[in-house]
Protein backbone atom coordinates (compact mmCIF):
# COMPACT_ATOMS: atom_id res chain seq x y z
CA UNK A 1 0.00 0.00 0.00
CA UNK A 2 1.34 3.41 -0.93
CA UNK A 3 1.92 5.84 1.94
CA UNK A 4 3.39 8.62 -0.21
CA UNK A 5 2.29 9.42 -3.75
CA UNK A 6 3.94 12.23 -5.64
CA UNK A 7 2.61 13.03 -9.10
CA UNK A 8 4.25 15.45 -11.53
CA UNK A 9 5.69 17.63 -8.79
CA UNK A 10 7.03 21.00 -9.95
CA UNK A 11 8.76 23.65 -7.88
CA UNK A 12 10.50 26.85 -8.95
CA UNK A 13 12.45 29.41 -6.93
CA UNK A 14 12.14 32.57 -8.97
CA UNK A 15 13.45 31.61 -12.38
CA UNK A 16 15.31 28.57 -11.14
CA UNK A 17 13.51 25.30 -11.66
CA UNK A 18 14.36 23.12 -8.65
CA UNK A 19 11.96 20.29 -9.47
CA UNK A 20 10.88 19.85 -13.09
CA UNK A 21 8.74 16.74 -12.95
CA UNK A 22 8.97 14.22 -10.14
CA UNK A 23 6.57 11.32 -9.69
CA UNK A 24 7.16 8.53 -7.22
CA UNK A 25 5.33 6.21 -4.87
CA UNK A 26 6.60 5.03 -1.51
CA UNK A 27 5.17 1.79 -0.15
CA UNK A 28 4.39 1.14 3.50
CA UNK A 29 7.32 -0.23 5.49
CA UNK A 30 10.01 0.23 2.90
CA UNK A 31 13.21 2.25 3.03
CA UNK A 32 12.94 4.45 0.00
CA UNK A 33 16.06 6.23 -1.19
CA UNK A 34 16.20 9.49 -3.08
CA UNK A 35 19.58 9.67 -4.71
CA UNK A 36 21.03 12.38 -6.86
CA UNK A 37 23.85 14.86 -7.32
CA UNK A 38 23.90 18.15 -5.44
CA UNK A 39 21.26 20.54 -6.67
CA UNK A 40 19.24 17.79 -8.34
CA UNK A 41 16.07 18.71 -6.44
CA UNK A 42 16.16 15.97 -3.78
CA UNK A 43 15.77 18.26 -0.79
CA UNK A 44 13.10 20.39 -2.44
CA UNK A 45 11.14 17.23 -3.24
CA UNK A 46 11.14 15.98 0.35
CA UNK A 47 10.45 19.47 1.70
CA UNK A 48 7.30 19.52 -0.41
CA UNK A 49 6.39 16.03 0.85
CA UNK A 50 7.01 17.22 4.43
CA UNK A 51 4.61 20.13 3.87
CA UNK A 52 7.32 22.76 4.35
CA UNK A 53 7.01 24.11 0.82
CA UNK A 54 4.08 24.55 -1.52
CA UNK A 55 4.54 22.92 -4.92
CA UNK A 56 4.00 24.99 -8.06
CA UNK A 57 2.43 22.01 -9.77
CA UNK A 58 1.49 18.36 -9.30
CA UNK A 59 -0.07 16.59 -6.36
CA UNK A 60 1.31 15.02 -3.20
CA UNK A 61 -0.59 12.63 -1.00
CA UNK A 62 0.86 11.43 2.31
CA UNK A 63 -1.03 8.75 4.27
CA UNK A 64 -4.04 9.66 2.16
CA UNK A 65 -3.91 13.35 3.12
CA UNK A 66 -2.67 16.52 1.50
CA UNK A 67 0.96 17.26 2.35
CA UNK A 68 0.00 20.49 4.16
CA UNK A 69 -2.51 18.76 6.47
CA UNK A 70 -1.52 19.71 10.06
CA UNK A 71 -2.46 16.19 11.17
CA UNK A 72 0.57 14.90 9.27
CA UNK A 73 2.98 16.82 11.50
CA UNK A 74 2.52 14.18 14.21
CA UNK A 75 2.54 11.23 11.80
CA UNK A 76 5.65 12.24 9.86
CA UNK A 77 9.04 12.82 11.50
CA UNK A 78 11.49 14.97 9.60
CA UNK A 79 15.21 15.42 9.95
CA UNK A 80 16.29 18.45 7.97
CA UNK A 81 19.71 19.40 6.73
CA UNK A 82 21.31 22.27 8.62
CA UNK A 83 18.67 22.56 11.26
CA UNK A 84 20.21 23.42 14.62
CA UNK A 85 19.06 23.91 18.20
CA UNK A 86 19.69 26.70 20.74
CA UNK A 87 23.34 26.54 21.79
CA UNK A 88 22.68 26.37 25.51
CA UNK A 89 19.93 23.74 25.37
CA UNK A 90 21.08 20.38 26.73
CA UNK A 91 20.46 17.09 24.96
CA UNK A 92 18.07 16.01 27.68
CA UNK A 93 16.11 19.27 27.54
CA UNK A 94 15.81 19.02 23.77
CA UNK A 95 14.54 15.44 23.98
CA UNK A 96 12.05 16.24 26.75
CA UNK A 97 10.83 19.42 25.07
CA UNK A 98 10.28 17.77 21.70
CA UNK A 99 8.56 14.76 23.22
CA UNK A 100 6.09 17.19 24.82
CA UNK A 101 5.09 18.25 21.31
CA UNK A 102 3.55 14.86 20.48
CA UNK A 103 0.51 13.03 21.88
CA UNK A 104 2.24 9.65 21.94
CA UNK A 105 5.98 10.23 22.02
CA UNK A 106 8.59 7.50 21.95
CA UNK A 107 10.58 6.86 25.12
CA UNK A 108 13.33 9.47 24.77
CA UNK A 109 15.62 7.61 27.18
CA UNK A 110 15.52 4.47 25.05
CA UNK A 111 16.01 6.55 21.92
CA UNK A 112 19.03 8.33 23.40
CA UNK A 113 20.52 4.96 24.31
CA UNK A 114 20.00 3.57 20.82
CA UNK A 115 21.64 6.64 19.33
CA UNK A 116 24.52 6.60 21.80
CA UNK A 117 23.55 9.91 23.37
CA UNK A 118 22.77 8.62 26.86
CA UNK A 119 26.12 9.82 28.24
CA UNK A 120 25.61 13.26 26.69
CA UNK A 121 22.24 14.11 28.21
CA UNK A 122 23.63 16.98 30.29
CA UNK A 123 25.78 18.36 27.47
CA UNK A 124 24.74 21.61 25.80
CA UNK A 125 24.08 21.57 22.08
CA UNK A 126 27.03 23.86 21.30
CA UNK A 127 29.42 21.40 22.95
CA UNK A 128 28.32 18.38 20.91
CA UNK A 129 30.45 17.07 18.05
CA UNK A 130 29.06 17.17 14.52
CA UNK A 131 28.16 13.49 14.73
CA UNK A 132 26.40 13.89 18.08
CA UNK A 133 24.39 16.84 16.75
CA UNK A 134 23.39 14.72 13.79
CA UNK A 135 22.31 11.85 16.04
CA UNK A 136 20.28 14.21 18.22
CA UNK A 137 18.63 15.51 15.08
CA UNK A 138 17.72 11.94 14.10
CA UNK A 139 16.38 11.33 17.61
CA UNK A 140 14.13 14.40 17.35
CA UNK A 141 12.79 13.16 14.00
CA UNK A 142 11.83 9.85 15.62
CA UNK A 143 10.65 11.12 19.01
CA UNK A 144 7.00 11.45 18.02
CA UNK A 145 6.77 7.75 17.05
CA UNK A 146 6.11 8.73 13.43
CA UNK A 147 4.65 6.39 10.82
CA UNK A 148 6.91 7.93 8.21
CA UNK A 149 10.40 9.30 8.83
CA UNK A 150 11.98 11.59 6.27
CA UNK A 151 15.72 11.80 6.78
CA UNK A 152 17.72 14.26 4.69
CA UNK A 153 21.45 13.49 4.48
CA UNK A 154 21.21 11.13 7.40
CA UNK A 155 24.87 10.31 8.00
CA UNK A 156 26.63 13.42 6.74
CA UNK A 157 29.31 14.36 9.25
CA UNK A 158 29.35 10.97 10.98
CA UNK A 159 32.51 8.91 11.27
CA UNK A 160 32.42 5.45 9.63
CA UNK A 161 31.55 3.62 12.85
CA UNK A 162 28.75 6.02 13.78
CA UNK A 163 27.51 5.78 10.22
CA UNK A 164 27.22 2.00 10.42
CA UNK A 165 25.56 2.22 13.85
CA UNK A 166 23.04 4.68 12.40
CA UNK A 167 22.30 2.35 9.50
CA UNK A 168 21.60 -0.46 11.99
CA UNK A 169 19.29 1.85 13.89
CA UNK A 170 17.40 2.83 10.73
CA UNK A 171 16.93 -0.84 9.86
CA UNK A 172 15.64 -1.62 13.34
CA UNK A 173 13.19 1.29 13.11
CA UNK A 174 11.98 0.05 9.77
CA UNK A 175 11.47 -3.36 11.37
CA UNK A 176 8.93 -1.74 13.71
CA UNK A 177 6.85 -0.83 10.66
CA UNK A 178 7.97 2.75 10.08
CA UNK A 179 8.33 3.80 6.46
CA UNK A 180 11.58 5.62 5.82
CA UNK A 181 12.43 8.11 3.10
CA UNK A 182 16.14 8.64 2.89
CA UNK A 183 17.73 11.48 0.93
CA UNK A 184 21.35 10.79 0.21
CA UNK A 185 24.16 11.30 -2.24
CA UNK A 186 26.12 8.54 -0.60
CA UNK A 187 26.11 5.34 -2.66
CA UNK A 188 27.15 2.88 0.01
CA UNK A 189 24.34 4.09 2.21
CA UNK A 190 21.73 3.77 -0.52
CA UNK A 191 22.98 0.33 -1.55
CA UNK A 192 23.06 -0.96 2.01
CA UNK A 193 19.76 0.45 3.30
CA UNK A 194 17.31 1.12 0.52
CA UNK A 195 14.67 -1.28 -0.76
CA UNK A 196 14.09 1.00 -3.72
CA UNK A 197 15.81 4.08 -5.02
CA UNK A 198 14.64 6.99 -7.12
CA UNK A 199 17.56 8.63 -8.90
CA UNK A 200 16.82 12.30 -9.38
CA UNK A 201 18.80 14.49 -11.73
CA UNK A 202 18.09 18.05 -12.86
CA UNK A 203 14.68 18.01 -11.24
CA UNK A 204 13.51 14.73 -12.79
CA UNK A 205 13.37 11.07 -11.84
CA UNK A 206 15.79 9.37 -14.21
CA UNK A 207 15.42 5.87 -12.73
CA UNK A 208 13.41 4.12 -10.03
CA UNK A 209 14.27 0.58 -9.05
CA UNK A 210 15.86 -1.64 -6.42
CA UNK A 211 19.61 -1.09 -6.00
CA UNK A 212 20.29 -4.40 -7.79
CA UNK A 213 17.80 -3.49 -10.50
CA UNK A 214 19.52 -0.16 -11.11
CA UNK A 215 22.87 -1.86 -11.46
CA UNK A 216 21.50 -4.60 -13.72
CA UNK A 217 19.75 -2.03 -15.87
CA UNK A 218 22.96 -0.54 -17.13
CA UNK A 219 25.34 -2.33 -19.47
CA UNK A 220 28.53 -1.70 -17.62
CA UNK A 221 31.59 -3.66 -18.50
CA UNK A 222 33.10 -5.96 -15.97
CA UNK A 223 36.74 -6.76 -15.48
CA UNK A 224 38.18 -10.06 -14.34
CA UNK A 225 41.85 -10.28 -13.41
CA UNK A 226 43.75 -13.46 -12.66
CA UNK A 227 47.08 -15.26 -13.08
CA UNK A 228 46.53 -18.36 -15.25
CA UNK A 229 48.32 -21.50 -13.99
CA UNK A 230 49.42 -22.21 -17.60
CA UNK A 231 49.77 -20.06 -20.73
CA UNK A 232 46.53 -19.47 -22.58
CA UNK A 233 45.87 -18.08 -26.03
CA UNK A 234 43.90 -14.80 -26.03
CA UNK A 235 41.86 -16.03 -28.98
CA UNK A 236 40.29 -18.77 -26.83
CA UNK A 237 38.81 -16.08 -24.62
CA UNK A 238 37.94 -13.48 -27.24
CA UNK A 239 36.03 -16.19 -29.12
CA UNK A 240 33.32 -15.89 -26.48
CA UNK A 241 30.57 -13.29 -27.05
CA UNK A 242 30.84 -11.96 -23.50
CA UNK A 243 34.52 -11.09 -23.87
CA UNK A 244 35.41 -7.87 -25.53
CA UNK A 245 39.07 -7.52 -24.85
CA UNK A 246 41.97 -9.32 -23.21
CA UNK A 247 44.91 -7.43 -21.80
CA UNK A 248 48.12 -8.73 -20.34
CA UNK A 249 49.98 -7.15 -17.46
CA UNK A 250 53.07 -9.33 -17.06
CA UNK A 251 51.77 -12.73 -16.02
CA UNK A 252 48.41 -11.27 -15.10
CA UNK A 253 45.49 -11.44 -17.46
CA UNK A 254 42.69 -8.88 -17.55
CA UNK A 255 39.48 -9.87 -19.31
CA UNK A 256 36.99 -7.13 -20.08
CA UNK A 257 33.44 -7.80 -21.15
CA UNK A 258 29.76 -7.77 -20.33
CA UNK A 259 26.93 -10.13 -19.37
CA UNK A 260 27.82 -13.27 -17.54
CA UNK A 261 31.51 -12.74 -18.06
CA UNK A 262 32.67 -14.81 -15.12
CA UNK A 263 30.88 -17.91 -16.34
CA UNK A 264 32.34 -17.46 -19.84
CA UNK A 265 35.90 -17.11 -18.56
CA UNK A 266 35.75 -19.95 -16.05
CA UNK A 267 34.27 -22.35 -18.58
CA UNK A 268 37.08 -21.60 -21.07
CA UNK A 269 39.65 -22.10 -18.33
CA UNK A 270 38.01 -25.34 -17.18
CA UNK A 271 38.00 -26.76 -20.70
CA UNK A 272 41.75 -26.20 -20.89
CA UNK A 273 42.37 -27.30 -17.34
CA UNK A 274 43.83 -23.95 -16.35
CA UNK A 275 43.43 -22.63 -12.85
CA UNK A 276 42.84 -18.92 -12.24
CA UNK A 277 45.05 -17.75 -9.39
CA UNK A 278 44.39 -14.51 -7.48
CA UNK A 279 41.08 -14.08 -9.24
CA UNK A 280 39.51 -10.67 -8.86
CA UNK A 281 36.24 -9.44 -10.26
CA UNK A 282 35.35 -5.80 -10.65
CA UNK A 283 31.61 -5.61 -10.99
CA UNK A 284 29.42 -2.65 -11.72
CA UNK A 285 28.31 -0.90 -8.58
CA UNK A 286 25.51 1.50 -7.82
CA UNK A 287 28.14 4.16 -8.32
CA UNK A 288 28.57 3.08 -11.95
CA UNK A 289 24.82 3.05 -12.42
CA UNK A 290 24.62 6.52 -10.93
CA UNK A 291 27.33 7.92 -13.20
CA UNK A 292 25.67 6.30 -16.19
CA UNK A 293 22.25 7.71 -15.28
CA UNK A 294 23.26 11.23 -14.36
CA UNK A 295 26.46 11.67 -16.33
CA UNK A 296 28.08 12.82 -13.11
CA UNK A 297 30.23 11.14 -10.53
CA UNK A 298 28.72 10.36 -7.15
CA UNK A 299 30.56 11.70 -4.16
CA UNK A 300 32.51 9.51 -1.73
CA UNK B 1 -1.06 25.40 27.00
CA UNK B 2 1.22 22.71 28.42
CA UNK B 3 3.55 23.07 25.45
CA UNK B 4 3.47 26.88 25.68
CA UNK B 5 4.39 26.73 29.37
CA UNK B 6 7.22 24.31 28.66
CA UNK B 7 8.52 26.46 25.80
CA UNK B 8 8.37 29.60 27.96
CA UNK B 9 10.21 27.91 30.83
CA UNK B 10 12.83 26.70 28.35
CA UNK B 11 13.26 30.22 26.97
CA UNK B 12 13.66 31.60 30.50
CA UNK B 13 16.24 28.92 31.25
CA UNK B 14 18.16 29.67 28.04
CA UNK B 15 18.14 33.43 28.74
CA UNK B 16 19.39 32.77 32.26
CA UNK B 17 22.31 30.81 30.82
CA UNK B 18 23.61 33.91 29.03
CA UNK B 19 25.25 35.42 32.13
CA UNK B 20 25.91 38.90 30.69
CA UNK B 21 22.41 39.27 29.25
CA UNK B 22 20.83 37.85 32.39
CA UNK B 23 22.72 40.36 34.55
CA UNK B 24 21.83 43.37 32.44
CA UNK B 25 18.17 42.57 31.90
CA UNK B 26 17.38 41.28 35.38
CA UNK B 27 19.74 43.04 37.81
CA UNK B 28 21.23 46.09 36.11
CA UNK B 29 18.13 48.31 36.51
CA UNK B 30 18.33 47.70 40.27
CA UNK B 31 22.09 48.33 40.27
CA UNK B 32 21.40 51.64 38.51
CA UNK B 33 18.80 52.61 41.14
CA UNK B 34 21.26 51.72 43.94
CA UNK B 35 24.13 53.70 42.38
CA UNK B 36 22.04 56.79 41.66
CA UNK B 37 20.35 56.57 45.05
CA UNK B 38 23.78 56.64 46.68
CA UNK B 39 24.34 60.16 45.36
CA UNK B 40 23.09 62.46 48.18
CA UNK B 41 21.85 65.22 45.82
CA UNK B 42 19.59 62.76 44.02
CA UNK B 43 17.81 62.02 47.28
CA UNK B 44 16.92 65.68 47.92
CA UNK B 45 13.71 67.30 46.66
CA UNK B 46 14.52 69.34 43.56
CA UNK B 47 12.84 72.53 42.43
CA UNK B 48 13.38 71.53 38.77
CA UNK B 49 11.27 68.45 39.38
CA UNK B 50 8.51 70.30 41.15
CA UNK B 51 9.67 69.12 44.55
CA UNK B 52 10.21 65.51 43.46
CA UNK B 53 13.52 63.67 43.80
CA UNK B 54 15.74 62.43 40.99
CA UNK B 55 15.79 58.92 42.47
CA UNK B 56 11.95 58.79 42.43
CA UNK B 57 12.07 59.31 38.67
CA UNK B 58 14.85 56.81 38.03
CA UNK B 59 12.90 53.89 39.44
CA UNK B 60 10.42 54.40 36.59
CA UNK B 61 13.25 54.82 34.08
CA UNK B 62 14.75 51.54 35.36
CA UNK B 63 11.55 49.76 34.31
CA UNK B 64 11.87 51.22 30.80
CA UNK B 65 15.55 50.24 30.74
CA UNK B 66 14.82 46.53 31.21
CA UNK B 67 12.02 46.67 28.62
CA UNK B 68 14.36 48.37 26.14
CA UNK B 69 17.19 45.86 26.62
CA UNK B 70 14.83 42.91 26.33
CA UNK B 71 12.67 44.25 23.52
CA UNK B 72 15.29 45.93 21.35
CA UNK B 73 18.32 43.71 21.93
CA UNK B 74 17.42 40.29 23.33
CA UNK B 75 14.19 39.51 21.45
CA UNK B 76 15.48 40.42 17.94
CA UNK B 77 18.75 38.60 18.53
CA UNK B 78 17.15 35.43 19.84
CA UNK B 79 14.38 35.25 17.23
CA UNK B 80 16.63 36.07 14.27
CA UNK B 81 19.06 33.42 15.53
CA UNK B 82 16.21 30.92 15.72
CA UNK B 83 15.41 31.58 12.09
CA UNK B 84 19.06 31.71 10.98
CA UNK B 85 19.84 28.36 12.61
CA UNK B 86 16.75 26.61 11.27
CA UNK B 87 15.17 26.21 14.70
CA UNK B 88 11.86 27.70 13.51
CA UNK B 89 12.03 25.43 10.48
CA UNK B 90 12.58 22.32 12.55
CA UNK B 91 9.61 23.34 14.67
CA UNK B 92 7.50 23.64 11.52
CA UNK B 93 7.94 19.87 11.03
CA UNK B 94 6.37 19.13 14.44
CA UNK B 95 2.76 19.54 15.59
CA UNK B 96 3.83 22.80 17.29
CA UNK B 97 3.49 25.97 15.19
CA UNK B 98 6.67 28.09 15.14
CA UNK B 99 4.63 31.14 16.20
CA UNK B 100 4.28 29.51 19.61
CA UNK B 101 8.05 29.82 20.08
CA UNK B 102 7.82 33.52 19.24
CA UNK B 103 5.08 33.92 21.81
CA UNK B 104 7.11 31.96 24.37
CA UNK B 105 10.17 34.17 23.81
CA UNK B 106 8.00 37.29 24.30
CA UNK B 107 6.40 35.80 27.41
CA UNK B 108 9.85 35.00 28.80
CA UNK B 109 10.96 38.58 28.09
CA UNK B 110 7.87 39.97 29.80
CA UNK B 111 8.38 37.77 32.88
CA UNK B 112 12.03 38.89 33.08
CA UNK B 113 10.98 42.54 32.77
CA UNK B 114 8.35 42.15 35.50
CA UNK B 115 10.91 40.57 37.86
CA UNK B 116 13.55 43.22 37.07
CA UNK B 117 11.04 46.02 37.63
CA UNK B 118 9.78 44.48 40.88
CA UNK B 119 13.39 44.30 42.11
CA UNK B 120 14.05 47.93 41.17
CA UNK B 121 10.83 49.08 42.84
CA UNK B 122 11.66 47.09 45.98
CA UNK B 123 15.24 48.43 46.11
CA UNK B 124 13.98 51.99 45.66
CA UNK B 125 11.38 51.54 48.35
CA UNK B 126 13.60 49.80 50.91
CA UNK B 127 16.82 51.75 50.41
CA UNK B 128 15.68 55.22 49.40
CA UNK B 129 12.00 55.49 50.42
CA UNK B 130 10.83 55.81 46.84
CA UNK B 131 7.04 55.47 47.04
CA UNK B 132 5.61 52.40 45.31
CA UNK B 133 3.26 53.17 42.39
CA UNK B 134 0.29 54.92 43.89
CA UNK B 135 -2.10 53.62 41.27
CA UNK B 136 -1.33 49.93 40.82
CA UNK B 137 -3.78 49.23 37.98
CA UNK B 138 -2.55 52.29 36.10
CA UNK B 139 1.06 51.19 36.64
CA UNK B 140 0.33 47.68 35.30
CA UNK B 141 -1.44 49.18 32.29
CA UNK B 142 1.37 51.67 31.59
CA UNK B 143 3.99 48.93 31.96
CA UNK B 144 2.11 46.57 29.64
CA UNK B 145 1.52 49.26 27.01
CA UNK B 146 5.21 50.18 27.08
CA UNK B 147 6.20 46.49 26.91
CA UNK B 148 3.89 45.78 23.96
CA UNK B 149 5.07 48.85 22.03
CA UNK B 150 8.75 48.04 22.52
CA UNK B 151 8.37 44.29 21.91
CA UNK B 152 6.50 45.01 18.65
CA UNK B 153 9.51 47.02 17.50
CA UNK B 154 11.74 44.11 18.53
CA UNK B 155 9.63 41.68 16.51
CA UNK B 156 9.81 44.02 13.54
CA UNK B 157 13.62 44.10 13.76
CA UNK B 158 13.65 40.30 14.02
CA UNK B 159 11.50 40.14 10.88
CA UNK B 160 13.91 42.30 8.88
CA UNK B 161 17.39 41.14 9.83
CA UNK B 162 19.06 38.10 8.29
CA UNK B 163 21.06 37.04 11.36
CA UNK B 164 20.99 37.18 15.15
CA UNK B 165 24.10 39.34 15.17
CA UNK B 166 22.49 41.88 12.85
CA UNK B 167 19.39 41.89 15.06
CA UNK B 168 21.47 42.67 18.11
CA UNK B 169 23.42 45.43 16.30
CA UNK B 170 20.32 47.22 15.06
CA UNK B 171 18.70 46.86 18.47
CA UNK B 172 21.77 48.37 20.14
CA UNK B 173 21.85 51.27 17.65
CA UNK B 174 18.22 52.03 18.48
CA UNK B 175 18.72 51.47 22.19
CA UNK B 176 20.85 54.58 22.84
CA UNK B 177 18.73 57.30 21.20
CA UNK B 178 15.48 55.75 22.41
CA UNK B 179 16.79 55.37 25.96
CA UNK B 180 17.99 58.98 25.78
CA UNK B 181 14.41 60.08 25.16
CA UNK B 182 13.25 57.91 28.05
CA UNK B 183 15.54 60.05 30.20
CA UNK B 184 18.26 57.57 31.05
CA UNK B 185 20.91 60.32 30.93
CA UNK B 186 18.76 63.37 31.64
CA UNK B 187 15.27 62.79 33.04
CA UNK B 188 12.65 63.89 30.53
CA UNK B 189 11.11 66.04 33.23
CA UNK B 190 14.06 68.46 33.04
CA UNK B 191 14.59 68.22 29.28
CA UNK B 192 14.05 71.40 27.19
CA UNK B 193 10.46 71.63 25.94
CA UNK B 194 11.43 70.67 22.37
CA UNK B 195 13.16 67.48 23.47
CA UNK B 196 10.25 66.66 25.75
CA UNK B 197 7.87 67.03 22.85
CA UNK B 198 9.97 64.71 20.66
CA UNK B 199 10.27 62.31 23.55
CA UNK B 200 6.48 62.14 23.84
CA UNK B 201 6.38 60.52 20.40
CA UNK B 202 9.17 58.01 20.91
CA UNK B 203 8.22 54.57 22.26
CA UNK B 204 10.39 54.69 25.35
CA UNK B 205 9.65 58.36 26.00
CA UNK B 206 5.92 57.72 25.85
CA UNK B 207 6.47 54.62 27.99
CA UNK B 208 8.42 56.56 30.60
CA UNK B 209 5.75 59.25 30.68
CA UNK B 210 2.97 56.69 31.15
CA UNK B 211 4.92 54.86 33.87
CA UNK B 212 5.79 58.14 35.60
CA UNK B 213 2.14 59.21 35.53
CA UNK B 214 1.13 55.91 37.11
CA UNK B 215 3.89 56.15 39.74
CA UNK B 216 2.40 59.47 40.83
CA UNK B 217 -1.16 58.18 40.93
CA UNK B 218 -2.62 58.92 37.48
CA UNK B 219 -3.85 56.85 34.57
CA UNK B 220 -1.54 57.03 31.56
CA UNK B 221 -2.39 60.16 29.54
CA UNK B 222 -4.21 59.86 26.22
CA UNK B 223 -1.11 60.93 24.29
CA UNK B 224 1.24 58.34 25.82
CA UNK B 225 -1.32 55.58 25.49
CA UNK B 226 -2.10 56.48 21.87
CA UNK B 227 1.58 56.66 20.94
CA UNK B 228 2.28 53.24 22.50
CA UNK B 229 -0.75 51.60 20.89
CA UNK B 230 0.30 53.12 17.56
CA UNK B 231 3.78 51.59 17.85
CA UNK B 232 2.24 48.24 18.78
CA UNK B 233 -0.16 48.32 15.82
CA UNK B 234 2.28 49.64 13.24
CA UNK B 235 5.27 47.48 14.07
CA UNK B 236 3.17 44.49 15.10
CA UNK B 237 1.41 44.42 11.73
CA UNK B 238 4.68 45.11 9.93
CA UNK B 239 6.33 42.20 11.71
CA UNK B 240 3.37 39.92 10.97
CA UNK B 241 3.58 40.78 7.27
CA UNK B 242 7.34 40.55 6.92
CA UNK B 243 8.37 37.77 9.28
CA UNK B 244 10.01 34.90 7.45
CA UNK B 245 10.15 31.50 9.09
CA UNK B 246 13.18 30.20 7.21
Amino acid sequence: MAVIEVKNLKKKYGDTVAVRDVSLTVERGEIFGILGPNGAGKTTTVECVAGLRSPDGGTISVLGREAKDPELRRLVGVQLQESQLPERLTVREALELYSAFYPEPADWRALSRELGLDDKLRTRYAKLSGGQKQRLSIALALIGSPRIAILDELTTGLDPQARRDTWDLIESIRDTGVTIVLVTHFMEEAERLCDRIAVIDRGQVVALDTPAGLVAGIEVEQRIRFRPSAPIDDALLTARDEVREVRRHGRQLEVIGTGNLLHAVTSVLATHQIIANDLRIEQASLDDAFVRLTGRAGTE
Amino acid sequence: MRVFTKLTLTELKLNAREPVTAFFTLLFPTVLVVILGSIPDFRKPSADLGGGRVIDIYVGIAALLTLAMLGLQVVPMVLATYREKGILRRLATTPVRPILLLAAQLAAALITAVLATALALAAGRVLFDVPLPQHVAAFVLAFLLAALGVFAIGLFIAALVPTGKAGNSIGTLLFFPLMFFAGLWTPREIMPAVLQRISDFTPLGAGERAVHEAMTGHWPGALSATVLVAYLTLFGLGAARLFRWS
